[in-house]
């Protein structure tokens, strides 16, 4: 089996006016998805990302997130363990982070490199 | 005054497991065998001396002193152990002081707790070994709980205690990186001894209940050392006393089980439950959320939620939680349960369908719950299949009598 990650991608910071009831409840959405591919035990990792951060940029200049360049923000992330790059994308399916119009991106990870 | 003889049984039960942890303290826990070696000697002394002379007044007083001059005997008097053994020994003691008080016998029995649980030794083994030294159990009962024979049960502590022997270490008790590594197995196996004894369906009820008593008292233990009454250790105590507080409850006039659903509330053990609220308060210090937590705050529920909606929303979740730190197969079943119990079977049968857990009979059987409200037929067949793969008449019955009920 093959770790894949998958990444979230939110359109905007969206969640931040939502009424509390409606952000409980996608949140119990999350954990419940998260919880069907952990029973199937597939999941290896993952994380939420909070908003804000900092980016290094080369010559050490350091900015303040959020990343304007970054038309959709990285929200969080999941390792999960998959045979193949389809089964992977089957297991995305039903990801909270598209009833609010972003995104799962889906990438193997590789084994480590040989010299 | 005790002038009736005294009750050697109860007195061995009692006393047997405190003696041995001493004098394995003092000898080495490597030498197990050699401490219980010379207690067993002495209830020997003790039967023949107390029939002689009538009994002491002090039986335990008279036991300990016994003990001790044994201990000192064979001291003086064994070549192997004073050229092989003893030159081995690091002790914190010197020799002479044997020491029976309260203190040093509780500090004694969770070095031996330590000691014991060796993950060098297979889990199984460590778990008889517990039952024997530190619990007291007889052979046969040990034999009786695991549904196998005296042979295999001496052979399994046998090689458990040359294992010991071999790696066996006697355990700095200050905490310390080897300290929590330790403890860690330590509450593995007091959960799977509870275990044994709470979801068995092997052993006769009385056998069971003991088995929890005593993975509970070793827990108590726990609380007794700084070290060691960390927050793990409360959240396990308190699943532990969630769980045990619903004993009663649950067993049926003919000992069968009687499930969660038609259990008589009024029956379940307050006194416990709170006791559970008291140890899951104490494990919420500090930031360690371990699987016992989740594990506990999931038997509370049941325990203290009795509104059908709002606890399985709240089970789910933490069922949920907890999968994304410690997954297992049963614990994906109960969360699929769960999340029928919230969603309904559609959703359920969507997730369930994805388990594929094809070697356990429960898989099946939640199947067939998930079916039977579409399609009887596929949920019989399902039955069927978690009949024929499991030999436990109590899982048996269950499922035979689902069958009936799909009938009906």
């Amino acid at each position: 089996m093959t770790e894949f990650l998958m990444i979230f991608r939110e359109t905007d910071l969206h969640y931040k006016g939502m009424p509390k009831e409606k952000y409980d409840a996608w949140m119990q959405d999350w954990e419940q998805w998260i919880g069907g591919i952990a029973a199937q035990g597939r999941l290896a990792s993952g994380g939420r990302l909070a908003p804000e951060g900092k980016v290094l940029k080369p010559g050490g200049l350091v900015t303040d997130g959020p990343f304007a360049e970054v038309k959709e923000m990285l929200g969080g992330y999941l390792l999960v363990k998959a045979d193949t790059l389809d089964e992977a994308v089957t297991m995305s399916h039903g990801c909270p982070v598209l009833q609010t119009g972003g995104s799962v991106e889906i990438r193997p990870q590789l084994p480590p490199m040989n010299r | 005054m005790n002038s009736a003889s005294p009750d050697i049984p109860a007195l061995y039960r009692k006393e047997f497991t405190k003696m041995v942890a001493v004098l394995a303290r003092t000898f080495g826990f490597a030498n197990i065998a050699l401490a219980e070696d010379l207690v067993s000697d002495t209830f020997m002394a003790a039967t023949e001396a107390w029939q002689r002379k009538g009994p002491p007044q002090q039986p335990e007083a008279w036991l300990y002193a016994a003990a001790k001059k044994k201990a000192l005997e064979y001291l003086r008097r064994d070549k192997t152990f004073k050229e092989k053994i003893r030159p081995h020994l690091s002790l914190e003691q010197p020799l002479q002081q044997i020491d029976f008080s309260e203190h040093a016998i509780q500090d004694s029995q969770l070095r031996m707790l330590f000691a014991v649980c060796d993950p060098a030794i297979a889990a199984e083994a460590q778990i008889a070994l517990a039952l024997r030294v530190l619990c007291g159990f007889t052979i046969d009962e040990i034999a009786h709980a695991f549904l196998t024979n005296k042979e295999a049960v001496n052979k399994r502590l046998f090689r458990a205690k040359e294992r010991l022997r071999l790696t066996g270490l006697d355990m700095d008790l200050h905490a310390g990186q080897q300290l929590t590594h330790r403890l860690d197995n330590v509450l593995h196996i007091i959960y799977l001894l509870f275990n044994e004894g709470y979801a068995s369906t092997r052993a006769d009820s009385i056998l069971r209940k003991d088995l929890c008593l005593e993975a509970m008292r070793l827990g108590l233990l726990l609380t007794q050392n700084a070290s060691t009454a960390v927050p793990k250790t409360f959240a396990l105590l308190a699943l532990m006393c969630f769980h045990a507080s619903r004993f009663s409850a649950r067993e049926g006039i003919d000992g069968s089980q009687i499930l969660f659903d038609r259990q008589d509330r009024t029956k379940w053990d307050q006194a416990l439950i709170a006791k559970g609220e008291d140890f899951l308060q104490r494990s919420a210090q500090g930031h360690e959320v371990s699987s016992f937590h989740m594990e506990a705050a999931i038997a509370r529920c049941h325990c203290l939620i009795s509104d059908e909606a709002e606890r399985w929303q709240k089970v789910l979740g933490l069922y949920d939680r907890l999968l994304m730190v410690n997954y297992s197969p049963s614990v994906a079943l109960n969360r699929t349960y769960a999340l029928y119990k919230v969603k309904g079977s559609e959703v359920a049968l969507a997730e369930a369908l994805k388990l594929q857990l094809l070697h356990n009979h429960h898989y099946f059987v939640l199947l067939a719950e998930l079916y039977a409200h579409t399609d009887k037929s596929k949920a019989k067949e399902y039955l069927l299949k978690a009949h024929a793969m499991t030999s436990s008449p109590s899982d048996r019955q269950l499922i035979e009598e689902k069958i009936k009920s799909l009938a009906d």
